[in-house]
């Protein structure tokens, strides 16, 4: 952990039009569900809905990404990184302190948020809410750890994350189960299963097998950036 | 000698001028080859090329199943083919948009183009027609596929005396009428996408930024037309689809361009509703073109 790359990090993330998306996203969520709830539509059906659907499969993968990538990727892009790395700082701090600033923009971005729509669509009562947030929350620390990883490795990380959130988790999910043993979406979704009493979320992947992977794709996630970013080399312009 | 005092005896050029209409063609033509990497290194190719391989591939095991079942139903719906894989034209539009929109942008060279004889007008209509041309071909190729394949499979499905095969005709013009709707999704897709991607222009930000608005706009109208549907409310279900890309173009589709209402689930646009999403596309068209105009205008000056 480093305060001045974080800070430097915060600054590059929440400093000029770029942290719109990030305010974007989030308040669309909001409107949405105050707009339901004004609407009527509040059933715990409806919220457990807009939290999955939007929440746990659009909202947490797309801010994961570009906060998880956001991070390091920029700077590795334009040569940044360079100032970083000559210094006296284990590639490994580098790795954390980037890693844990990626995870502060992901709960102040989407786990918050998310359970404020959900409080409002169901009331500060249920349980829901709360175990979407903790599922997210979990989630988010899988999903930050792989793009943030992507993002040392590759530079089409976007690109990247982007197919696996979107083809592997989402159109193969649809078509091919067993694919869903494998996806950050189904392991946080089983956690919030647990955690509700409500019966409309019913998860494919057992708890055991779900922690287990979560845990271990954070871990080798940030040990692969970490051994990757001791043998960069900066290219030249695509 | 001469009396120019700048004049120090450099060869002037004499050949021939190509003029402004050579410049766009160019432009144009390098814009194309762009978005699907030609003439750069593999890693440029390697996703445009999967992504359109991925939209040829269901035409193509239709077509085998089509040819084995005998049943025209499992053709299909053209009108259908972009909505069912709208996925993938998505990663394609986010990963492609910023090749052609940043690129410039982020590495300054705009005003090297503007400080030779290139209107901004025909640089912007150079990218846009390009990235247009490159998504047509994306979604009408494999459309085309598949009303040759029910072309050649229609004579042995009449022989197997299947029910309401369609006369080559009637699924010709169809199939018109399909691919005047790929037109239209090229066109509202590729000016959205770009104008986004010249707002965003480091590397990766335009990608998330495209994947962004489209797929929150979908769920967004999703969780809306769901949450109508409940209530009732048909026509606020299918008005709602105004606000994302895929179900815009697909209301013209529906209510223009005699796309089949049966395989559209309750959302399809309302009846009589075409014209105003038809104005709709337009003006997202229109709108985009100006605004990307002014954002090049500016980076050039």
């Amino acid at each position: 952990m480093n305060t001045t790359i974080a800070y430097i990090t915060f600054r590059g993330m929440l400093g000029r039009r770029r942290a719109l998306l990030l305010f974007f996203l989030p308040a669309i969520l909001i409107l949405l569900a105050l707009a339901l709830r004004l609407t009527g539509n509040d059933t715990q059906d409806d919220g457990a809905a807009i939290l999955w659907t939007f929440g746990l499969a659009v909202l947490l993968p797309l801010l994961s990404l570009i906060a998880g990538t956001g991070v390091i990727g920029p700077e590795i892009d334009d040569g940044q990184i360079m100032y970083v790395l000559t210094k006296p700082i284990s590639r490994t701090s580098v790795i954390v302190t980037k890693y844990l600033c990626a995870v502060v923009l992901i709960v102040a971005f989407a786990v918050l948020p998310l359970w404020l729509a959900g409080a409002i669509m169901l009331g500060p009562d249920s349980d829901l809410p709360w175990a979407f947030a903790v599922g997210a929350f979990l989630g988010g620390l899988a999903y930050c750890s792989i793009f943030t990883a992507l993002a040392v490795a590759t530079r089409q990380a976007v690109t990247v994350g982007l197919i696996y959130a979107l083809v592997w988790e989402s159109l193969l999910g649809n078509f091919a189960p067993g694919t869903q043993t494998l996806s950050v979406q189904q392991w946080a979704l089983t956690v919030v299963d647990r955690l509700t009493s409500s019966s409309t979320i019913t998860a494919s992947v057992g708890l055991p097998l779900s922690a287990v992977l979560l845990v271990l794709v954070t871990a080798a996630g940030l040990a692969l950036a970490t051994a990757r970013l001791r043998t960069l080399t900066l290219a030249s312009a695509d | 000698m001469s009396t120019a005092i700048h004049d120090i005896g450099y060869r002037h050029y004499d050949g021939p001028r190509l003029g402004r209409s050579h410049v766009a063609r160019s432009l144009y033509l390098y814009n194309l080859r762009a978005v699907f990497g030609l003439g750069r290194g593999v890693r440029a190719k390697l996703i445009p090329l999967a992504l359109a391989a991925f939209m040829i591939l269901p035409a193509a095991g239709d077509i085998a199943v089509l040819s084995f079942t005998k049943t025209p139903e499992a053709l299909i719906d053209y009108t259908m083919y972009a909505i069912y894989l709208q996925p993938i034209i998505a990663i394609f539009l986010a990963t492609q948009a910023p090749v052609i929109a940043s690129r410039d942008l982020r590495f300054r060279t705009v005003p090297l183009y503007f400080s030779r004889p290139v209107e901004t007008t025909d640089f912007v209509l150079a990218k846009f027609a390009a990235f247009v041309t490159a998504l047509l071909a994306l979604m009408a190729v494999p459309v085309t596929l598949l009303h040759l394949g029910f072309l050649a499979v229609r004579g042995s499905m009449v022989d197997a005396g299947a029910p309401d095969v369609p006369s080559v005709a009637d699924q010709s013009v169809y199939y018109l009428a399909a691919l005047a709707g790929c037109l239209l999704f090229a066109l509202v897709l590729s000016s959205f996408a770009l104008l986004i991607a010249t707002y965003t222009p480091r590397r990766g930000f335009g990608v998330a930024a495209v994947m962004a608005v489209y797929l929150i706009s979908n769920v967004v109208v999703l969780i809306v037309q769901g949450a109508s549907i409940s209530n009732g409310n048909y026509d606020l279900a299918g008005w709602a689809g105004l606000f994302t890309p895929f179900n815009l173009v697909d209301g013209v589709q529906a209510r223009l361009l005699g796309g089949d209402l049966g395989v559209r689930s309750g959302a399809a646009a309302p009846a009589g509703s075409g014209p105003v999403f038809l104005l709709a596309c337009l003006a997202v068209v229109g709108v985009s073109l100006l605004l990307l105009m002014k954002r090049f205008r500016k980076a050039g000056a």
